[in-house]
């Protein structure tokens, strides 16, 4: 970063020290920072700062709040089942009661999976829950 | 308070008034008092108690001007932070700015009344509706002075037009239309339209894999409005002519200071990065700011700076920290005054630094409660770096790097600058005889 003729540029102390070691000031610190971060990857502080700084604001799917039905989803262990959500859970009840498959009728117990459900005939839905986690928007 | 935190400071093109904008989307607005004179650096401290003086600048105007908001779409959580403002030239009696968070820009009236109609026939005083049958007489109303009132409303909002995060706006010169840059793109707006920009430079590439540098500012020639300049997360700076076609993927000019191989290091493009561009007042010149120096670019010469000034390079053997902490990625502006003769920057501890380009002397000043009283003369400042600490010198471990001073702005014809240390203000004169 050197300048041309008849511009200010003062290296200060530390250069001095360090030129007589050969390294540069930038080195050293390099060195350092891979010694503590072996993994810190090989292309020269690019991308990766780049993708971050375009994805600044963005919440994970993970920690973005939905508002769901029930969603079960039990572990599989051994000689228990798991099921996929509320409907496949329910499915598998009704098998279980021995077939008693719903008739074409309203039947607020089992409405998913074997007929078309009415309005009326869906539990209640859940209210959605209140984003609190977003509400200021100023998340440290 | 995090709300607090001041994130742009800009004075207007008179310097008659000083607009901040904070981390918490409120824009608060200084106005000078009557004229002053003195001799050396003297503190102006700011508060709202303060008696006014002449030559002071007291608060004028203050207003929420953007909120936090979430693109459910995106999930994408969008800060109301105001990035920028800038003033648009005063036209009329009211002044207008634009002010900008990640994602909208918006363009704010801010107008006086100091009158006020009174003696409607169909409400009475307080606003009420009058009862038609009790209206007997007509008369005329009349305006009354009143308590000045100073008020702030949107009058344009620019949005949905940036994928990525707007990081500069600028005013062009023909005062009809202004810019707004973001990560990847730049757009062009006429500020009576709302609904729709141009395009101007695109850099998104088709495979974002293939992504290797970033727009960090971009900034209208003060002139000519055909021209404007935008800065890269590569150091480098493209000049654009609009006339040369409708997108200005091509540019016209490429700054670029050769790099010496041998120098380099995996810090090497970081500190490289520019967060800042301006143009000189003259339009002759353009000013970057990277991590560690700022520099003067002639546009007449692509190939390397005219001029570099070391900010605090002593940093170069704390890089590896630095990096830790995030503090690498510090986004400092630069400021010229008004003749071109001096710019200034900031850096840690909040300290900030002024290099006088024609005697080549720079000093380091401190903006801090505990250091300046009211009026007093700053008293310049001195990082040691050796291990021989002069009595009033810092040393580099002592260094306090959450104070950093990011944004500083210079009065536009007087030695009058305002300097924003985290979520204080201070506003420094030159008192010259």
């Amino acid at each position: 970063l050197a300048g041309g003729p008849g511009c200010n540029v003062c290296y200060g102390l530390v250069e001095d020290t360090q030129e007589k070691e050969g390294i540069l000031p930038e080195r050293a610190e390099e060195a350092k920072l891979k010694a503590k971060y072996p993994s810190l990857g090989q292309k020269p502080g690019g991308s990766d700062f780049l993708m971050k700084r375009l994805q600044k604001g963005v919440w994970g799917i993970i920690s973005y709040p939905l508002s769901l039905d029930v969603l079960l989803c039990v572990d599989k262990i051994e000689g228990e089942t798991s099921y996929f959500d509320s409907g496949d859970y329910n499915m598998a009840k009704a098998k279980m009661k021995n077939k008693q498959l719903p008739s074409a009728g309203p039947d607020k117990n089992l409405v998913t999976g074997d007929h078309i459900p009415t309005p009326q005939d869906l539990p209640q839905r859940k209210s959605s829950l209140v984003t609190s986690k977003l509400a200021g928007g100023q998340v440290e | 308070v995090v709300a607090d935190i001041i994130s742009t400071v800009e004075f207007n093109h008179t310097g008659e008034l000083l607009a901040t904008g904070d981390k918490g989307g409120r824009v608060v607005i200084f106005q000078r008092e009557q004229e002053v004179s003195g001799e050396g650096w003297r503190v102006l401290q700011l508060s709202k108690n303060q008696v006014h003086r002449r030559g002071e600048y007291n608060v004028y105007s203050t207003f929420q001007s953007h909120e936090p908001e979430f693109d459910y779409l995106k999930s994408l959580e969008i800060e109301e932070k105001i990035n920028k403002i800038r003033w648009l030239p005063q036209q009329n009696a009211a002044y207008f700015l634009l002010s900008t968070n990640d994602k909208t820009v918006k363009l704010w009236k801010v107008s006086e009344r100091d009158k006020r109609p009174e003696g409607y026939n169909l409400k009475d005083e307080e606003g009420r509706l009058r009862d038609p049958a009790t209206i007997t007489t007509l008369r005329v109303p009349v305006l009354r002075p009143m308590d000045l009132m100073v008020e702030a409303t949107p009058r344009r909002v620019f949005a949905n037009a940036h994928t990525y995060h707007i990081n500069s706006i600028s005013v062009n010169s023909d005062y009809e239309t202004y810019m707004s840059a973001d990560d990847l793109r730049i757009n062009l707006w006429n500020f009576e339209i709302t609904n729709q920009s141009f395009n101007i430079v695109d850099i998104k590439p088709a495979n974002m894999e293939e992504l290797t540098e970033v727009i960090t500012a971009a900034e209208f020639h003060p002139h000519h409005c055909n021209t404007f300049v935008y800065s890269s997360s590569k150091g480098t700076i493209r000049l654009c002519d609009m006339r040369a076609s409708a997108l200005c993927d091509r540019h016209t000019k490429f700054f670029e200071e050769p790099e010496d191989p041998s120098n380099r290091s995996f810090f090497s493009e970081i500190i490289s990065s520019i967060s800042d561009v301006k143009f000189s007042h003259s339009g002759r010149y353009i000013m970057t700011r990277d991590y560690l120096t700022v520099k003067v670019w002639d546009l007449n010469m692509e190939n390397r700076p005219i001029e570099t000034y070391q900010v605090h390079d002593y940093l170069r053997s704390k890089l590896c920290s630095l990096y830790e902490n995030d503090c690498i990625f510090d986004k400092f502006e630069c400021v010229w005054n008004g003749s071109d003769s001096v710019i200034m920057t900031g850096s840690y501890n909040n300290f900030f630094r002024m290099f006088d380009r024609n005697t080549k002397r720079d000093v380091t000043l401190e903006a801090s409660r505990e250091n300046s009283k009211p009026r007093a003369i700053l008293k310049p400042r001195k990082v040691c770096v050796g291990g021989k600490r002069r009595k009033d010198e810092i040393s580099v471990d002592s260094l306090d790097f959450s104070k950093k001073i990011l944004h500083t702005a210079w009065h536009p014809s007087e030695n009058i600058i305002a300097v924003a240390a985290t979520n204080n203000l201070y506003i420094f004169q030159d008192k010259v005889n």
